[in-house]
């Protein structure tokens, strides 16, 4: 199992993958919003997305877990 | 004059419209959003309604909503600040509909210079020079490198619909392009629904220098020299100084007069601001126009001793220019640091509780400020929580005030980006002046780095 953390405060704007998914080392998984910024939030492992902790609109602070990959 | 003006904005921006209406004698109102409700400008109007609502399109943007409380406050001007609503033809028009003097340009104007592809076109035929690039979105990667062939490497390759550097690439070849095109093109669609891409000519060493000017609608338009705006982060600026310290005296009046001559062409009004991209051979292209007042304005009242404000409010309220330009002189040296609540390594915003905020007293420093020290800086708006100010005979004394300025300034509770303030005016290579685009990467983060 690998946690995918928020790299900032922010509310998701957009997830671009879905659970079940295969990613790739570097592959954006959503965007968070924050002051008018966009930041990907990518993962640093390859695997499969077993669970998205976040839907879009909700608020996270950074270091919170927003995907789960196996 | 005016007797009272609404200002459609927030923040430091808005105490800063107050504190000259309040100047002038003029009746100020404000308005305010869910998190704004305990902020400075707030207490500081004559008069504030709330808007509702935490995001900008449910308080700001909300036209509705402003114009109902403009009609109920009785204002007879409305000053959109910068962002937001400020460069909104339709609510330009809507509220000249109603009787209210909007201060700002006329609506057509604004739309017109909105559009990067109609800025550029008019820029043109003003003779105003613009950066070789494509003129129309380019389909296909071989398109794209047929289109390369006439402007020339090094190329910025952008997302028609990208923003805050998503989709967007500097390529050096034919290969590049080709691999840049696909992943670019592919990556704006997923996130923009639009993967359409046009191509710019990168600049060398570029130095974003923009003039500043003054139109008062019936003939006469100056400018207010320059300010240098290249220390940038993520595109946008972070340390802003007036005169340039790299442009000579000889590009400082043909790019002023470039400046001049493209808001007559296009028949500005009020006040704006022309943005340029000039190379390491002085050579300048024309990069867009803000048809607003600018978070920036600052360190040109420094050095011209104007109050550019108040030149917007008598422009609107149908006045001659009171200046000339043969009049006009750079006056010393002002620099501006607008500090941000963000991560000062990685620049990701940092929202959250202020717990104290200390600032450097004296003459010496000027403060534009959008918060107190037990403010909620929220995640709805831009960063910025702050902006210092410190003006000098002369540029080395410019940096040092600041400098000092900076060592007394104290914000507790969030992360600020004042450690690289600090840090960036401690470098050799900014008191060298030697601050093109590229600067923070080139200097500061290599130097965080080792």
């Amino acid at each position: 199992m690998m946690e995918v953390k928020a790299n900032m405060a922010g509310s998701v704007w957009k997830i671009v993958v879905a659970e079940g998914e295969a990613v790739s080392s570097g592959q954006d998984l959503l965007i968070l919003e924050s002051m008018k910024m966009e930041i990907p939030v990518p993962t640093d492992d390859d695997g499969t997305v077993k669970e998205l902790k976040v839907s879009e609109g909700d608020f996270v602070n950074e270091g919170d877990v927003v995907a789960i990959l196996e | 004059m005016f007797q009272k003006v609404l200002i459609a904005n927030r923040g430091e921006i808005a105490s800063r419209i107050i504190r000259t209406c309040q100047k002038m004698n003029i009746q100020t109102v404000a308005i305010y959003s869910e998190p704004d409700a305990d902020k400075p400008f707030v207490r500081e109007a004559d008069e504030s309604y709330p808007l509702g609502g935490s995001r900008v399109n449910e308080s700001y943007l909300n036209v509705e909503k402003v114009l109902e409380i403009a009609e109920q406050a009785n204002v007879d001007a409305i000053h959109p600040g910068y962002g937001l609503l400020s460069e909104n033809g339709d609510f330009a028009n809507s509220i000249e509909a109603k009787g209210i003097t909007f201060i700002g340009p006329s609506p057509d104007v604004m739309t017109k210079m909105g559009s990067k592809v109609a800025a550029r076109k008019t820029m043109q035929e003003a003779g105003v020079p613009v950066i070789p690039g494509t003129e129309s979105a380019v389909e296909t990667p071989e398109d794209a490198i047929e289109a390369a062939k006439e402007i020339g490497y090094p190329i910025m390759l952008k997302a028609s619909a990208g923003g805050g550097g998503i989709g967007m690439q500097i390529v050096n070849n034919d290969e590049e392009l080709q691999k840049a095109f696909e992943s670019n093109s592919k990556r704006a669609t997923m996130f923009f629904g639009d993967g359409t891409m046009f191509l710019e000519k990168k600049i060398v060493e570029p130095h974003h220098v923009e003039i500043q000017i003054l139109a008062d609608g019936i003939g006469n338009t100056i400018h207010l020299f320059e300010r240098e705006c290249s220390i940038q982060r993520r595109h946008q600026k972070v340390i802003e100084e007036a005169p340039s310290p790299f442009i000579s005296e000889d590009t400082r009046q043909r790019m002023g007069e470039a400046a001049v001559k493209a808001a007559k062409t296009i028949g500005y009004k009020n006040a704006g601001t022309i943005e340029f991209l000039v190379d390491k051979d002085q050579h300048f292209y024309f990069l867009e126009m803000n048809t607003r007042l600018q978070v920036e304005h600052p360190i040109t009242e420094e050095i011209t001793g104007l109050d550019i404000v108040e030149e917007q409010l008598r422009i609107a309220a149908g006045e001659e220019l009171r200046h000339k330009q043969e009049d006009l002189m750079i006056q010393g040296h002002a620099l501006e640091v607008r500090i941000y609540a963000e991560d000062p390594k990685t620049f990701y915003p940092a929202p959250g509780q202020m717990t104290s905020l200390s600032l450097p007293e004296g003459d010496y420093v000027r403060h534009e400020l959008a918060v107190d020290g037990s403010s909620f800086v929220s995640p709805f708006y831009d960063p910025m929580i702050a902006k210092c100010i410190t003006s000098a005979s002369n540029r080395n004394d410019a940096i040092q005030l600041m400098e000092k300025a900076l060592k007394e300034y104290h914000v507790e509770g969030i992360k600020t980006n004042l450690p690289m303030l600090r840090d960036i005016l401690a470098l050799d290579a900014f008191k060298r002046g030697n601050t093109n685009t590229h600067f923070i990467e080139t200097y500061y983060l290599k130097e965080e780095a080792k």
